[in-house]
């Protein structure tokens, strides 16, 4: 398939006056058009920011992209001037925001908020863009959307606004849709129904999608590949099934142990990743999982590994890790046989 | 929309009761007016003739209820100085408090709105260092003194414009010019800091992400709901003005309602100050209840309620 973005070293800076944030760092991935990504890592991880700063969404300052080149259908984004970023947002890339309680406007009718790209891009006439509309929250399942495009965002509970704000990310129909955190603040059953949305619209929308989250459990169920982040780097990344069967960072292998099993009953506690995240206003030197790595080697912590492809696995799966997991992992067993 | 008007109007009037009560009980123990009626020496007899017609032998509770239903019909009694009803004396200084409230209003707003967008769009540039620092200045200079200062360069010095006193255009130049600074410098920094913290907001970020053009984002995005605690405080200082600048026209010698009631403190003229105060408390009571309608018109939040 072709690829629809390449992402190449980027490389993503905050300068504040006391310290510098190296949020993201030396990120390299391809993504293939159709393709749904999910991008995990817990806050701090440089996921949200690596996607935000592609489009030119961070504040600039304090944020710089110091390196990389991010080729979206050929074209390299970090070069485009404003007035071609303002063009492209919205239209060819759609976005998904956290929180649908603080993303929409209060004071804007939900109509107006979905029109707005439609007459920005498409240039349709007010009574136009009013009929789309009322397709597009049908489209996302809103009932008596004749009605309810007239109303307010607080008018709706918050699984509607998420509605509502993924009607104006796939509004003009956009090659990739971006979603960051979009079910974070919504609860499990909601949750649940947004996602089947999802898969719902790409289905017949056919949008390249990349979703952002810090659920594992979200990623299993809805993206064709994963890629898992951890201070400004991609720790590991493949095809789900591969990379949810046979983790090859360890911390994956620590994201996987700490989610709830169905076979788990009572008291057991779940699995907890010891020590704390990094502290990124440090020069990236290393592996920067290794502080937080029982299995970290005296290297992970000199030299930064490379995301090479993992051995004996399936095409495209790659890890970043001077030490073998599934090696340390035979000898965590066998320790625990003895 | 119809149960927030009336518990608006409620509100109103219970607010307009407040005040004219506290005027009434305060006015009551300041003094007996009859003292001030009569000439030095007058008999006993004819205090109490006078108390008697004027109906202040009655009891206080009585006197209370008769002087609110006269009140209710605009009836607050004769001026002991200009021997006219006291409403009138009040009303008739009504234009030139309007003329000047208008004036700073206007050029005020327009004027703190302009450098309150270029302080927050320019951020951490010298044009934001030098607007805030002007507006501070503004804010922090009390308006006798600049009042004063401009009397004496304009009036005084160059002989440019007059002093004091109202009936033409130039008479009005110095004392809105004072009125604009100081309104002006609070509403700049107001929305400086109104539409920064907006600017932080996740629905810009959204806006943004349309592909909205900056001018978009801002207008409609930004401004819209930066707006809204500014339409609060330009309420409150039109209430401010539209009761007279005490200060502001007894420096200029403008005979507005301010500079009236001032008067009649000084010289115990009871009606007028009752008239004056319920006058000033009925104009910021409705000049308040209109920046709660906009506000219902800017926020659907509440228009619903």
């Amino acid at each position: 398939m072709k690829p629809l973005l390449e992402v190449r070293n980027l490389t993503v800076e905050f300068n504040t006056a006391s310290a510098t944030v190296h949020a993201v760092n030396d990120v390299s991935y391809t993504l293939a058009e159709g393709e749904t990504l999910g991008i995990v890592g817990e806050s701090g991880s440089g996921k949200s920011v690596h996607a935000l700063s592609m489009v030119g969404l961070i504040a600039m300052p304090p944020g710089r992209v110091v390196r990389g080149e991010v080729l979206f259908n050929g074209r390299n984004l970090l070069a485009l001037s404003q007035r071609e970023l303002f063009d492209l947002r919205g239209k060819e890339i759609g976005f998904i925001f956290q929180d649908p309680m603080t993303s929409l406007n209060p004071v804007l009718t939900i109509e107006r908020q979905i029109a707005e790209p439609l007459r920005r891009h498409l240039g349709l006439s007010a009574s136009q863009a009013r009929k789309r509309v009322v397709e597009l929250l049908e489209l996302v399942g809103i009932p008596d959307a004749e009605r309810r495009a007239g109303q307010y965002p607080h008018e709706f509970s918050g699984g509607m606004r998420q509605r509502v704000m993924i009607a104006i990310g796939v509004s003009c129909n956009p090659k990739l849709l971006i979603a960051d955190e979009a079910t974070t603040a919504l609860d499990v059953t909601v949750q649940a129904q947004i996602l089947e949305l999802v898969r719902d619209l790409k289905k017949k929308i056919g949008t390249t999608v990349i979703w952002i989250t810090h659920d594992m459990g979200v990623v299993a169920g809805l993206a064709d590949t994963v890629q898992v982040m951890y201070g400004g780097r991609i720790m590991e990344r493949g095809p789900v099934r591969a990379v949810f069967n046979d983790p090859r960072s360890a911390y994956t292998w620590g994201l996987l142990k700490s989610l709830p099993h169905g076979s788990q009953r009572g008291v057991k506690r779940l699995y907890q990743i010891p020590g704390n995240p990094p502290d990124m206003t440090r020069e990236p030197v290393g592996d920067p999982f290794a502080p937080r790595n029982r299995f970290a080697t005296e290297r992970c912590f000199r030299e930064t590994p490379p995301l090479v492809d993992a051995a004996d696995s399936v095409s495209g799966h790659k890890v970043a890790a001077w030490y073998d997991l599934r090696q340390e992992l035979a000898k965590l067993e066998a320790a625990s046989h003895d | 929309m119809a149960r927030y008007l009336l518990s608006k109007l409620f509100e109103a009037a219970l607010a307009i009761w407040g005040v004219v009560t506290i005027v009434f009980f305060v006015s009551r123990v300041l003094g007996d007016p009859t003292v001030l009626l009569l000439p030095m020496g007058a008999s006993q007899q004819d205090i109490d003739t006078l108390r008697a017609a004027l109906g202040l032998d009655r009891p206080i509770l009585e006197q209370y209820g008769i002087a609110l239903l006269s009140m209710l019909r605009g009836d607050f009694g004769i001026s002991f100085q200009h021997t006219r009803p006291a409403l009138d004396v009040v009303l008739e200084r009504m234009p030139a408090t309007g003329m000047l409230a208008g004036t700073a209003l206007f050029f005020g707003t327009l004027i703190g709105a302009v450098a309150g967008a270029i302080a927050a769009l320019r951020r951490g540039t010298i044009s934001e260092f030098v607007v805030m620092t002007a507006a501070l200045l503004g804010q922090a200079t009390p308006v006798f003194w600049l009042g004063i200062m401009l009397i004496l360069f304009f009036s005084v010095q160059l002989g440019w414009l007059p002093t004091g006193g109202s009936g033409s255009l130039a008479h009005l130049i110095l004392p809105g010019l004072t009125l604009s600074v100081f309104v002006s410098a609070s509403i700049a920094r107001l929305l400086r800091s109104s539409l920064l913290d907006i600017m932080r907001e996740d629905y810009v970020r959204t806006a943004r992400a349309k592909g909205l053009m900056p001018r978009t984002v801002f207008f409609w995005h930004i401004a819209r709901n930066a707006l809204i605690p500014v339409v609060t405080m330009i309420g409150i200082i039109a209430g401010e003005l539209l009761g007279g600048s005490v200060v502001i026209e007894t420096v200029f010698a403008w005979p507005g309602v301010g500079r009236v009631i001032m008067q009649a403190i000084q010289a115990q003229d009871f009606p007028v100050i009752q008239a004056g105060v319920a006058l000033v408390a009925v104009i910021f009571v409705v000049t308040n209840l209109l920046v709660d309608l906009l506000y219902g018109v800017l926020d659907p939040r509440i228009r619903q309620r």
